[in-house]
């Protein structure tokens, strides 16, 4: 194994020894996984927690068991994916009207189907609500200077309180309604038992969403734009970037996934009311941070907060199989785990800056 | 008498560029809609047997006890750049505290049950408090997850502390602090009044303020400048803790039941709301107690109104939402901008031919 340099020498003492080129070389390539570790520790945390139920209740590898983790989480893996943008884009951003924005959007698009409107153009007015919910906090905070929170909580209490002026008790789809297609499960794997690969379209929709996230954040102007707004807003803003269009367009994303995951619940539940999605917000801030996100923006993977969403509907199967935590105690767990990732990335960005 | 004018238009538009103007200004808008309503609607009527005033500007007050408590403790940790979304949660684990101490010392009339379970309540509220302020001030944790993480965990342990149950007590000293008059005026009110203008004079007349405020402001300078940022940290989330926990007290007393689900619930979101309709800044570095104070009020009055006129309580979400919105949409400098923008301002298109000449030249 050869470290010495390969080119002539040169006279002087410019050129840097074996060893401090190595070491430049191995510090550089943990600055560069630095970033990528909380993400990576969800992971080994995800498989942990796999690895533990199954030796403590087992049942958990198989193909239905996963299936339904991910056929239960869509929802939650949607609005993950826009509050991670947001929260990307730095300067407090934050979206705390997706759980509201979902209850407005399945109640209405419910009680427009019972009203006989065509299904699929339900399905697009309920995704459209969200755009509109979404482009509204977005004008708030790049337009009028209010500050994410506050616009979003405003949206927030605004979308909560329109879908209880419309109905405050459970509105049922019908039965037959095409829109509960998209909750239909469909075996991919026939296995023995009840044990099946299963997906739902939502599902399907999900990984889409997910794959388009992806894309937009590593392969597009207006991913790297996101990110350098993380960084630092002015300096974006000084290298010419369109900061303000992308603020818009992000909550306006945001919204908009909001929209959809409001289809997809509301498909496999087949029933919406005005509590719906209550407090979820804070569900899909806690997959972010879980996946590695951090709050102050700049650094962060959609990747990640699929992990984060899947970590908290794995706790759920887990409290479930246990059967023996107390429903009130589940809450502080949920806390717990939060606070040993935030612990965790707390520790691995204090090495980085050292 | 010419010199007088300018100088009363120019501090009157020097008052309405504070921010808390425009709550006063909401306050008194809702209470003429009241007002329109039901013209004897600030009538307040003087309890012939034993002098208490009642009507609904006293039911406003005592409705706004808790969230003047816990926008006062809000403001101090939001001017420190921090937040503190676990008010909530404490103020129902101080609920489940006493109400569970309460029940199982079974002393309907005893004071010092009633003054144990008071002190139990806000010793937790206020340990609870310094666990987030040390996570903030030693671990460097982010202050939103923080206390996110507390809020989580604090809405547990009510329901641990209560075995899941709401629980139901009776004493009668204990009740006093919600039914109880002093003057004329409910305590509550009266207690959440005297509790903020003490911590005001402590925060204003002492190096307090300007110390918690430069924390706020650039956290690295004042560290430079001597302050210890940890101490002061972890005092203004304890105080925050305590406030939340005295509010929690109050807000189970008038029922003497707690609701460990919905006692406290979403009062973050009042009390941040509150500081910001009264000029705090979530980026920190400012502070207004005074008008997180009248931000409060803004929201008791708003709650109160909004029963009043009939509105389906479950429809208050977005009656808030609006109003909040036409606050902030009235502060906003650009909307101020398009209301003067109709007067003509005559040297600014000058200026760049001006500087164009002199290139030029």
């Amino acid at each position: 194994m050869s470290v010495s340099t390969p080119t002539a020498p040169v006279v002087g003492t410019d050129e840097p020894s074996a060893v401090s080129r190595l070491w430049g070389w191995a510090s550089a390539r943990w600055r560069a996984s630095a970033s990528i570790l909380p993400t990576v520790a969800a992971v080994v945390i995800f498989v942990g927690m796999i690895v533990y139920g199954e030796s403590a209740y087992g049942r958990i590898v198989q193909a239905s068991t996963l299936s339904n983790l991910l056929i239960n989480n869509a929802h939650l893996i949607i609005i993950a994916i826009g509050m991670t943008m947001v929260i990307i884009s730095g300067r407090g951003g934050i979206d705390l009207s997706v759980g509201a924005v979902i209850a407005f959007s399945s109640v209405s698009g419910v009680l427009l189907a019972g009203a006989g409107i065509n299904p699929y153009l339900v399905m697009l007015l309920m995704v459209g609500f969200g755009t509109l919910f979404g482009l509204a906090s977005g004008v708030l905070i790049q337009y009028f200077n209010v500050q994410p929170f506050i616009a979003t909580l405003a949206m927030m209490f605004l979308g909560r309180g329109l879908a209880s002026t419309l109905s405050t008790k459970p509105e049922r789809l019908e039965d037959d309604s095409p829109i509960r297609e998209l909750g239909a499960v469909i075996k991919i794997v026939d296995g023995p038992k009840v044990d099946d690969l299963m997906v739902t379209p939502g599902v399907i929709i999900a990984f889409v969403v997910v794959a388009g996230a992806f894309f937009v954040m590593h392969r597009t102007r207006l991913g790297r734009t996101i990110y350098a707004m993380g960084g630092s807003r002015t300096s974006a803003a000084l290298m010419g970037l369109p900061v303000k269009r992308t603020i818009l367009t992000i909550y306006t994303l945001s919204g908009t996934l909001s929209g959809l995951a409001a289809v997809v619940y509301t498909s496999r539940l087949g029933i919406a009311q005005n509590i719906t999605g209550l407090g979820w917000e804070l569900d899909a801030i806690a997959a972010t941070v879980i996946g590695g996100t951090l709050l102050t923006g700049g650094a962060g993977y959609v990747l990640g907060s699929v992990v984060g969403a899947l970590v908290l509907g794995l706790m759920n199967v887990l409290i479930t199989r246990d059967g023996g935590i107390k429903p009130e105690t589940t809450t502080i767990i949920t806390g717990g785990i939060l606070l040993v990732f935030v612990l965790l990335q707390r520790a691995v960005t204090a090495r980085r800056r050292e | 008498m010419n010199a007088s004018t300018p100088t009363l238009t120019a501090r009157l538009t020097e008052l309405l560029r504070k921010p808390f103007v425009w709550g006063v200004l909401a306050i008194l808008l809702l209470l003429v809609v009241n007002l329109l309503k039901d013209p004897s609607y600030l009538a307040i009527r003087v309890n012939p047997t034993n002098g208490n005033l009642a009507g609904n500007v006293l039911d406003i007050l005592r409705a706004s006890a808790p969230i003047v408590l816990v926008a006062t403790g809000m403001s101090l940790v939001i001017a420190t750049a921090g937040i503190d979304l676990s008010v909530g949660s404490v103020m129902a684990v101080a609920g489940a505290t006493s109400m569970q101490y309460l029940q199982s010392a079974d002393a309907a009339s005893s004071m010092s049950a009633a003054l144990t379970a008071m002190a139990m309540s806000i010793a937790l509220g206020a340990v609870l408090g310094m666990v987030s302020g040390a996570l903030v001030a030693y671990v460097g944790l982010q202050p939103f997850i923080t206390t996110l993480v507390m809020m989580l965990a604090g809405r547990g342990l009510a329901k641990v502390i209560t075995s899941g149950q709401n629980t139901t007590a009776t004493n009668e000293q204990f009740r006093w602090l919600a039914n109880g008059y002093v003057g004329g005026f409910p305590v509550v009110f009266l207690l959440a009044l005297v509790i903020a203008i003490l911590i005001m004079l402590v925060v204003r007349r002492s190096a307090l303020g300007m110390m918690i405020l430069s924390i706020g402001i650039n956290p690295r300078a004042s560290r430079m400048a001597g302050i210890k940022p940890a101490g002061l940290l972890i005092t203004v989330y304890a105080l925050s803790g305590v406030l939340a926990a005295i509010a929690g007290m109050f807000a189970v007393s008038s029922v003497m039941t707690v609701d460990v689900s919905q006692t406290g619930y979403q009062m973050e979101m009042d009390a941040i709301l509150a500081v910001v309709v009264g000029g705090g800044s979530l980026a920190g570095g400012k502070l207004s107690m005074g008008g997180a104070v009248v931000g409060a009020l803004l929201i008791a009055t708003l709650d109160k109104t909004v029963v009043f006129l009939g509105v389906p309580s479950s429809a208050t979400p977005a009656f808030k939402a609006t109003v909040i919105l036409v606050l902030f949409l009235l502060q906003a400098d650009n909307v101020r901008g398009l209301l003067r923008s109709r007067r003509p301002r005559p040297t600014l298109p000058t200026e760049p031919v001006d500087t164009k000449v002199s290139v030029a030249a």
